[in-house]
């Protein structure tokens, strides 16, 4: 069991509702940005001078540019139905992590500044002014918000608090308060080309190891082809997939199905990424940078279509922003769905009979599948509502023998987070990852025990090194979680090529 | 003509004028505010239809409430149902002549006033009773439940207890369509359910009874899940694409 400095929730059959305890993760911060990180993302180096005047301007030109925050702002009634669907109040007790509480944070700021009865009876509303201590307040509880928009589902009004710790990270970025982990890492993107700042011949190194370990275990040649001009498609994925554990396994998995599908596909070094840390920091204008590299990508490899990998967050804004921030894709072939989630493109396939699959390959294990938040709540896949469940569901059933699915309050769009999203996937905030994890954990170990499960599948790349990193506090090992392109990869029977007897090159 | 007619009077149009007004403004800010994307809370409806069968279940059955809180669903439903029947009733004093289907609700409406008077305590029972409400209730949150229900007993008081000259009152009310002010009869009672009526409409566009237009407006409700079939964007947001 993995060592930690604080205490590690106890596991129970039942999950129970914690008392209110306020405070109890008031010592939570994640590292501050440095200078250097804010300059290419347009944000000032340090905390500005008048920095309160400033915040309250942005404020109000957010205000202006997002109905959610303005609406949301308002319109809460504090029913309390979302009190006790965080999982990181589940798993921390501190009441500043219920949703509602969370939003308060800056609703007293708004309602302070921006409302008649907040200027006229502060206190009778529940208005404050904001000060040196409301900030810090916003920088460790606004980074204790994975924006999972799990209590968006409960809420009678539909107020979403990932869409206010978005503004509130936005307003801070604005005052020169950023996040060194998010911010760091967008910076890199914009130098590198992806959140690793793995350079373009790195990539192509490790691609070709992999189609050798790939031939080597299966005697087949497939292809992991990057810049390949003129390619039919062009493959995005989160750059933990290049060489990460379990989110590799899946890669390779991809380049199965690409294989068996006989179509031309290619990375790109230009867009080597898929994630876009641009949400996590509410940056419209740094998610649409990143997103652009996409466009630009297609554009000089001439591809007829986009998939994207195993990734959560990634697929919400490829699925639901993509079009707004780097369309129109009308050069592209109309017939296909800009951009296709790569569990989409699989189903396709073996709906219509075109891969071989021998399940047995997957029998060694028992399995459960974690619906991740942003593929769950955010986005879909296919052409009906609920196809995000339900298609996946359908490819691990297609490859394994032993499937079982998780408490049903813990899955589908009432899935919990891993604990790691948001923008929180760093050591600086290990404490919150673990016990943000708890709900999850508690639903898995479930399952461990009444059904004899080995393994949870996970569609992204966040919730494959959380849970890689988190399995142990609770006395599970880190390799039981995988990616759900290993299963296919595992159980995927290959078609030879032409060129397999060669033992040249490649060529 | 009396002082406190013409209090009342006044009061009402005061009242009035800060309702409609105030609520247009909100309704105006929130229809002006763009919302640049696409964040529908999923599985959401992929077509305009499906996600006004969305928006009506949420308002009229409080969908999403029922799957996150029992009770504060049931309490909830039971106020605000009662509260809609009650103002139905209560048409009759705007209204003439009273329509039909007015006038056969009116039973209906008092035993709606008793529905919304316990959804009313089991909500501010929550307040008290369950730490987490307790901890997110501001004064505001109490006084307004306050303030409903002595606007809920001071009414059912009237229809029980201390009966007042209802068709005075109605001549009163529909006098002020005129600006013709007859005499408002001075029951205490009377006085004080409708002093608390004008109370509620003044403070509504400046509290968290913007809850009501917000909900329509709230984008992980009123958006239909299509973004990749249709480019969705801003008039900010275009702005961006221009060198």
């Amino acid at each position: 069991m993995a060592k930690a400095t604080f205490k590690v929730p106890v596991l129970s059959q039942y999950p129970q509702l914690p008392p209110v305890t306020p405070g109890s993760m008031a010592h939570s911060a994640p590292f501050r940005s440095k200078p250097e990180f804010q300059a290419p993302l347009g944000f000032p180096g340090e905390l500005v001078e008048n920095w309160q005047q400033r915040a309250i301007e942005k404020m109000g030109e957010l205000l202006g540019r997002y109905r959610s925050l303005r609406v949301y702002l308002d319109a809460c009634v504090k029913c309390g139905a979302c009190t006790d669907k965080c999982h990181y109040f589940l798993g921390t007790q501190d009441p500043k992590n219920m949703p509602v509480g969370r939003q308060d944070l800056m609703r007293k700021v708004y309602r302070r500044y921006f409302t008649p009865a907040g200027r006229l009876f502060p206190k009778l509303v529940g208005a404050e002014d904001l000060t040196k201590e409301v900030l810090d307040e916003w920088y460790g509880y606004f980074h204790q918000c994975s924006q999972c928009r799990r209590c968006s589902v409960f809420c009678p009004c539909g107020i979403d608090t990932a869409e206010i710790s978005m503004a509130a990270r936005e307003i801070m970025d604005a005052i020169g308060v950023g996040q060194k982990y998010c911010n760091e890492i967008i910076a890199k993107v914009y130098k590198v080309g992806n959140n690793l700042g793995l350079p373009g011949p790195a990539l192509v190194n490790t691609l070709e190891g992999l189609e050798e370990d790939v031939f080597d275990d299966t005697g087949v040649r497939v292809r992991y082809p990057i810049d390949q001009v003129g390619a039919e498609i062009l493959f995005v994925t989160p750059s933990a997939d290049f060489f990460a554990e379990p989110h590799v396994d899946g890669l390779i998995g991809y380049g199965k199905v690409m294989h068996e599908s006989g179509l031309s596909w290619t990375f790109s070094t230009l867009a080597s990424e898929a994630a876009n840390f641009g949400l996590f920091i509410g940056s419209y204008e740094n998610m649409r940078r990143v997103a652009m590299r996409i466009r630009e990508a297609a554009i000089q490899l001439k591809v007829k279509r986009i998939v994207f990998g195993e990734c959560g967050h990634a697929w919400r804004v490829g699925y639901s922003f993509l079009n707004s921030l780097a369309g129109p894709w009308d050069f592209l072939d109309p017939r296909y769905p800009v951009p296709q989630h790569i569990c989409e493109f699989t189903w396709d396939l073996i709906q219509q009979g075109r891969l071989t699959l021998d399940k047995s390959q997957n029998d060694d294990k028992v399995l459960t599948f974690h619906d991740s938040c942003n593929v769950a709540r955010a986005s879909r896949m296919g052409d009906t509502a609920g196809g995000q469940f339900e298609i996946p569901r359908a490819i691990i059933r297609a490859t394994c023998n032993h499937f079982f699915d998780m408490d049903e309050e813990t899955i589908r769009d009432r899935t919990f987070c891993c604990g790691g999203g948001g923008g929180l996937l760093t050591d600086d905030l290990i404490e919150l990852r673990v016990k943000g994890a708890k709900p999850r954990m508690e639903a898995l170990n479930n399952v461990i025990q009444e059904k004899g499960v080995t393994h949870m599948v996970a569609i992204c790349a966040i919730c494959k090194s959380q849970f890689t990193k988190v399995l142990p506090f609770y006395g599970m090992e880190m390799d039981q979680v995988i990616s759900l392109h290993q299963l296919v990869s595992n159980a995927i029977v290959l078609t030879p090529r032409y060129d397999d007897a060669d033992d040249g090159d490649g060529a | 003509m009396s002082f406190l007619t013409e209090l009342y009077a006044y009061v009402f149009y005061g009242a009035a004028l800060v309702f409609v007004s105030g609520l247009t403004y909100k309704v105006v800010q929130y229809t002006l505010a763009p919302a640049p994307l696409k964040v529908p809370t999923t599985p959401a409806p992929t077509t305009r239809g499906g996600v006004v069968l969305r928006m009506t279940r949420e308002v009229v059955l409080f969908e999403s409430l029922f799957r996150g809180n029992k009770w504060t669903w049931m309490f909830g439903w039971l106020f605000h149902f009662g509260l809609f029947l009650v103002t139905l009733r209560h048409l009759r004093y705007f209204l003439n002549p009273v329509p039909a289907f007015i006038e056969f609700i009116q039973p209906f409406g008092v035993y709606a006033g008793f529905a919304m008077m316990i959804g009313l305590l089991g909500l501010w029972a929550r307040r008290f009773l369950v730490d987490r409400v307790r901890y997110i209730s501001a004064p505001a949150d109490h006084l307004m439940l306050g303030l409903l229900l002595l606007i809920g007993a001071s009414g059912l008081l009237i229809h029980f207890l201390v009966h007042t000259d209802i068709v005075a009152v109605k001549t009163f009310i529909v006098g002020l369509y005129r600006f013709d002010f007859s005499p408002l009869p001075t029951d205490p009672v009377l006085l004080l359910h409708l002093a608390l009526v004008a109370g509620l409409m003044i403070i509504f566009p400046y509290s968290k009874l913007l809850h009501a237009p917000g909900l329509f407006f709230s984008p992980t409700r009123n958006q239909v899940d299509n973004p990749r079939e249709r480019r969705h964007l801003a008039a900010w947001a275009s702005r961006l694409e221009r060198p």
